[in-house]
């Protein structure tokens, strides 16, 4: 089992050890860093890189935003169709997520049908978002049948690390720029976008990278390539809204509660971010 | 594509929707080596076209078969994203009509990229389209140049890329959405301004041999504007790398 870039390296070719040279550079790098108590950019072991949060750039989504955070750079674009409800919940709206890892992001990156990776990535921010009932599926039901169809589609635009607290930062912050077409004569009127999509509850990430045991959050490349295990811990400050643990290695439970800590008190910085994107 | 029959009024006392002259191009703008990861990137806006072009390579041709031991093969993807329209939610992934524009696109840059000095070797183009208004693939092949020449990659020139509408007898250089929409005819052209050779050409609707003629004249024409933004974006990471280089 290969260590670390589990959303970074779809499965390619012959390499000794699943492994490839530079990996294991890179690896050995941020490990002797780590024995002297420091990170490759000098960050502490619990500070995120720089975030920078750019609302509103694809002007004919619904919502979007682009998220950079350090030389990674997620794009989040949410579109929204009239549509059909699910069977179970008539009266409510439907959320459907999505994220690709574009071959521009990485010379790692290829074309083709979206790899586990990204379909992992995707479904880690939709269960945070979901289960932290951030939508208002309700307030999207129009009549007997008809409801709004929300789609949120992730776009890697550059890998250097954590894609997960990225794309959760850009999904929260595209839907908190949303505005819900009108709708008359049984017809969405995109040209009139004035209501806000209700939301009812903000939900961020803290991902951690296990390097020698050392807990490291907000991963760069580099730190995730040298990995031997990753958790996710989704929060919206008062409850977890989801967890995810990532490739092949293992936490004990008293580094799992010290994460858990940790993302619930970063989850106050990381609104503050969004909030200034609305 | 809307009917005639509904069509509205594209041109007003010489004037089109959204205030062009029939000959005139919309706001264009380009920044080079905007994405670290690729070897050379692209990002491009053209009225409300939004597009991100990369290039990886030259790298080993993977997979091995597809090598060609006397130049290097060049590979194009052509994407639009599910939020770029106006419209419905897309469909993710590239469909035929995507299909054949990458094609299209990597048969232009086999024309002017020097292949021969990589044997063996492969240069992957990718194009993604992250906002749509009309004429996507030649804001696609015009982004991809520059992100070609910041790849540092050999070529012969710099090409470009226009589209020319018509509607009834007036030719438009440049149509947004809405004209591309209800417009009798429309045709993508891209050209190497050093020598003005034809490296790629679509065409659908009506068009007489001389509308034709004209048609390459006016692309040729706004060719010195487009070539123009180009180089400056460019010279721009140049001039700036120059800047930190002094400074320090």
């Amino acid at each position: 089992m290969r260590c670390g870039t589990s959303t970074r390296r779809p499965q390619k070719g012959t390499r000794v050890n699943n492994m490839d040279a530079i990996d294991i550079v890179k690896s050995n790098y941020i490990k002797e860093l780590l024995s002297k108590g420091i990170r490759e950019d000098m960050r502490k072991v619990s500070d995120f890189r720089k975030i920078k949060i750019t609302p509103n750039v694809i002007q004919n989504a619904e919502g979007s935003a682009q998220v950079d955070l350090g030389a990674t750079r997620v794009l989040a674009g949410v579109k929204i169709d009239l549509g059909e409800p699910m069977e179970d919940t008539p009266k409510e709206g439907t959320v459907a997520m999505s994220a690709e890892l574009l071959p521009l992001a990485s010379a790692d990156y290829e074309a083709g049908p979206p790899s586990p990776e990204a379909i992992e990535l995707a479904r880690v921010v939709d269960r945070g978002i979901r289960a932290g009932a951030c939508i208002d599926t309700a307030d999207l039901f129009l009549e007997e049948g008809k409801v709004w169809n929300v789609y949120v589609d992730i776009y890697v635009l550059n890998y250097y690390g954590n894609l997960f607290d990225a794309s959760e930062l850009a999904a929260m912050a595209a839907l908190m720029n949303t505005k819900v077409p009108a709708y008359a004569d049984g017809k969405a009127v995109r040209t009139d976008r004035s209501k806000p999509l209700k939301l009812n509850n903000i939900v961020t990430s803290a991902t951690f990278a296990k390097v020698d045991g050392h807990m490291l959050l907000d991963p760069d490349g580099n730190e995730e390539a040298a990995c031997s295990t990753r958790l996710t811990v989704a929060t919206d400050g008062k409850k977890l809204r989801a967890l995810q643990k990532g490739l092949g290695g293992s936490f004990n439970v008293k580094e799992v509660e010290e994460m858990v800590d940790m993302a619930m008190s970063k989850h106050e910085e990381l609104k503050k971010h969004l909030e200034s994107a609305r | 594509m809307g009917s005639k029959a509904n069509r509205p009024e594209l041109i007003v006392d010489g004037k089109r929707l959204d205030g062009r002259a029939l000959d005139e191009l919309r706001p264009l703008k380009i920044e080079a080596s905007v994405l670290k990861n690729a070897d050379g990137s692209a990002y491009l806006e053209w009225g409300n076209n939004k597009v991100l072009a990369a290039v990886y390579g030259p790298v080993e041709t993977q997979p091995k078969h597809m090598a060609d031991p006397s130049k290097a093969i060049i590979k194009c993807r052509y994407a639009m994203a599910p939020f770029s329209s106006l419209e419905e939610h897309g469909r993710t992934g590239p469909n035929r009509r995507a299909t054949e524009i990458s094609k299209v696109t990597k048969e232009a840059f086999e024309n002017v990229v020097l292949l021969n000095e990589f044997p063996g070797s492969m240069i992957n183009i990718f194009i993604e389209i992250l906002q749509s208004d009309g004429g996507t693939r030649v804001a696609g092949i015009t982004a991809a140049a520059v992100a070609l020449a910041s790849a540092g990659i050999h070529m012969k020139d710099l090409i470009y890329a226009v589209a020319i509408g018509k509607v009834g007898d007036a030719l438009i250089l440049d149509q947004n959405m809405i004209e591309d929409n209800y417009s009798d005819a429309d045709m993508p052209i891209a050209i190497a301004p050093r020598n003005n050779d034809v490296l790629f050409l679509q065409m659908d609707g009506d068009f007489s041999k001389e509308e034709l003629k004209r048609s390459i004249d006016m692309a040729i024409e706004s060719g010195k504007v487009i070539s123009k933004v180009q180089k400056d974006a460019l010279r721009h990471v140049y001039q700036k790398a120059a800047e930190r280089y002094e400074s320090e």
